[in-house]
């Protein structure tokens, strides 16, 4: 079985966004950018799941601008045996929204024949929990979102799911697309044997009209802004006063 | 932070990698290695897995063909937390892989690097004797041949990872000799006949890590272990230097590194006279002064390694002394201030500036002390 794992490259987690000027977005001009962090976990997976036997091959694939060949090299430096960039957009603030992405993907699995999708629930970007389900939907495949953990059974997946209050174990049907979230596994480091062997495997590039797919927006930003700037806090002596100024405050 | 050296996408992946280990499992652990003068068993798979205690070894000795710039980055990175750790990377370089490298046979080469390859395996070298440290051709301990082995009779002192290590370098006198010459170097491996371990000295710092007394008595080692030519073991050892020196500054730099972040971070939290203490222009501009020095000493040891690997070897060795020189004054005055930043906090066990500006010192002494470094740097300047 192929599986195939859609990596994005977006802002770093440890970057202090900054909202550009005109309100646009957010500067991404010489900001550091790493792949995103479920994605990493989904990758992870992928390679667990070569490693037991399940699996045969792990492509990563990775829509966007053609810097994005980074996030697939170190996809590559953590056990993926090959990459796709499709590149879509040449600015590095020119998202690609979820369906065209979706749209792109379904292609390429399609062409290579994966029998699993394992991609991260949301990008820490822009947040959207999209993708996934939109690829499942154009697919006709199996969904199965906020995966902690995963089994493949045969068949079928046994995914159980971090929903509101608890978790949930659900039996899909492959092939399957499982959206994956923070606590299904730790992703390894990089080690310097697979950095440098990561350099020698293969890396194809396509672009989004190999595809024919149109990625023109079909969103618009009215509006970014900076979430405000937190208040002082306040140290109390002791439980009664935290009591009082909590009632003071009206917020008990 | 701007990480200009790292130029390509492979370094960047690479220093954020040992980064991420290195916050994750050596920050936690840090404190108790110091405490206890003990490493951690889980610490050398650690690093074997990363490829990093075998950094250097090529690929076609079955290792993962990293550079004298990426040994020095995982040396920084893993500093910054820990400082003794950070001397299992490249952990066989000095008595082994760069040795070998410039001096071995085919042979030899095809025998030790593939055990270096392993990850498994630490090796230690043997200069330092008691009547002799910065002045090398004192020494003393002997090798006399025998047939196709040598014998070796005499004593090493300081000798850093002497108890743990699978093989030792040897430098020896062969033959009686002037500036150095008469020495030989041998690759003794441990366990051998003849080879008693003394009890590790004592230190205000690196503990973790530990040096013992090296006793060699009638100790044969086959003749197939000399690297290098005979008579040839001090200048080799020179030459070996000038690619071992620039990790001496790696290491020492991660430790400042590491000690301005603490300092940073706590002049942000800390409040007197109703402000954050980085707020008084006393404290911010010792961090910038902190900051700078750290700065410099980044920029030139990353200088020194693009020179190293690049094969240039003109003006290399007084380079190699200026990083070394450099980054360890930068190492000693940054966690002394960064204790002073701190304040009486500092100056307890609980807080790591403590334990960095102990462990910062040795980097002005071991691999040749700054007054040795800046020796060389006037020589190389002498008409
Ligand atoms: C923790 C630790 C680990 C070590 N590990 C090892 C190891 O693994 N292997 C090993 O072989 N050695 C090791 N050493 C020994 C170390 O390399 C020596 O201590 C160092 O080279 C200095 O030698 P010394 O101690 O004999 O000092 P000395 O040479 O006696 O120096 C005393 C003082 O005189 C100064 N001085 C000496 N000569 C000159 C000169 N020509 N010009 C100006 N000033 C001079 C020195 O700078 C110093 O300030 C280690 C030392 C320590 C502390």
């Amino acid at each position: 079985m192929k599986v195939l794992v859609p990596v994005k490259r977006v802002i770093d987690y440890n970057v202090k966004v900054r909202v550009k000027s005109d309100g646009s977005g957010v500067d991404l001009a010489n900001v550091k950018m790493s792949m995103n962090p479920f994605d990493e976990i989904a990758v992870e997976e992928a390679i667990r799941l070569k490693e037991a036997g399940t699996a045969d091959e792990v492509i990563a694939v990775s829509i966007g601008v053609k810097q994005a060949q980074e996030t697939l090299r170190t996809a590559l430096a953590m056990g993926a045996d090959r990459a796709i960039l499709v590149v879509a957009a040449d600015d590095v603030h020119q998202d690609i929204e979820p369906l065209a992405v979706a749209k792109i993907l379904a292609k390429v699995v399609e062409e290579e024949g994966a029998g699993l999708v394992l991609a991260g629930k949301q990008a820490i970007d822009n947040d959207m929990n999209a993708t996934g389900q939109m690829l499942s939907a154009l697919l006709g495949w199996s969904q199965a979102t906020f995966a902690s953990d995963l089994k493949i059974e045969g068949e079928h997946a046994v995914v159980t799911r971090e929903v509101d209050g608890g978790l949930q174990t659900i039996k899909v049907k492959m092939p399957a697309i499982v959206t994956v979230d923070l606590r299904l596994n730790e992703p390894r480091y990089a080690s310097l044997p697979n950095i440098m062997k990561a350099k020698k495997k293969p890396l194809d590039e396509k672009t989004a009209a190999d595809y024919g797919i149109d990625v023109s927006p079909r969103l618009e930003v009215v509006k970014t802004s900076e979430p405000e700037t937190r208040q002082a806090g306040e140290i109390v002596p002791d439980v009664d006063t935290l009591v009082a100024k909590l009632k003071e405050k009206g917020i008990i | 932070m701007l990480e200009s050296f790292d130029q390509s996408e492979e370094l960047q992946m690479f220093r954020e990698a040992v980064r991420k280990m290195s916050e994750k499992e050596f920050a936690p652990i840090a404190a108790q290695i110091d405490d206890e003068d003990a490493m951690p068993d889980k610490v050398m798979p650690l690093l074997r897995d990363m490829g990093l205690v075998q950094l250097q070894v090529s690929e076609a000795y079955e290792g993962p063909g990293g550079t004298l710039l990426m040994n020095c980055i995982a040396k920084e990175e893993v500093a910054r937390h820990s400082f003794a750790v950070s001397h299992l990377v490249g952990a066989c370089d000095f008595a082994m892989v760069l040795p070998l490298r410039a001096f071995g046979t085919e042979e030899q080469r095809r025998h030790f690097l593939p055990q270096v390859a392993t990850g498994n395996i630490t090796a230690a070298i043997g200069l330092t004797e008691p009547g002799t440290g910065s002045d090398v051709s004192g020494i003393k301990t002997t090798a006399r041949r025998d047939g196709d082995h040598w014998v070796i009779n005499g004593q090493k002192t300081f000798i850093t990872k002497g108890d743990t290590a699978k093989f030792i370098n040897v430098i020896a006198r062969t033959s009686e000799g002037t500036r150095g010459g008469g020495l030989s170097s041998f690759l003794v491996e441990q366990r051998t006949p003849g080879l008693t371990i003394g009890g590790a000295v004592r230190k205000m710092g690196l503990r973790g890590i530990k040096s013992v007394d090296l006793f060699f008595d009638d100790l044969r080692v086959p003749a197939e272990n000399m690297i290098g030519a005979e008579g040839q073991g001090f200048k080799n050892t020179m030459h070996c230097l000038n690619y071992n020196r620039p990790t001496v500054a790696a290491s020492a730099l991660g430790l400042a590194q590491g000690a301005l972040d603490a300092a940073v971070a706590y002049a942000n939290e800390r409040e007197q006279f109703g402000q954050k203490v980085i707020q008084f222009q006393a404290i911010g501009h010792k961090l910038a002064e902190m900051r700078i020095q750290i700065e410099a000493a980044r920029a030139l040891l990353y200088r020194v390694c693009a020179l190293a690997d690049s094969g240039a070897t003109n003006g290399l060795a007084e380079m190699a002394s200026c990083a070394k020189a450099f980054a360890s004054n930068t190492a000693m005055q940054v966690t002394t201030e960064a204790v002073q930043v701190f304040g009486g906090a500092g100056y307890l066990c609980d807080n790591p500036v403590e334990r960095m500006m102990r462990d910062a010192k040795v980097t002005q002494i071991y691999e040749g002390t700054t007054e040795i470094q800046k020796l060389i740097i006037a020589r190389s300047m002498v008409a």
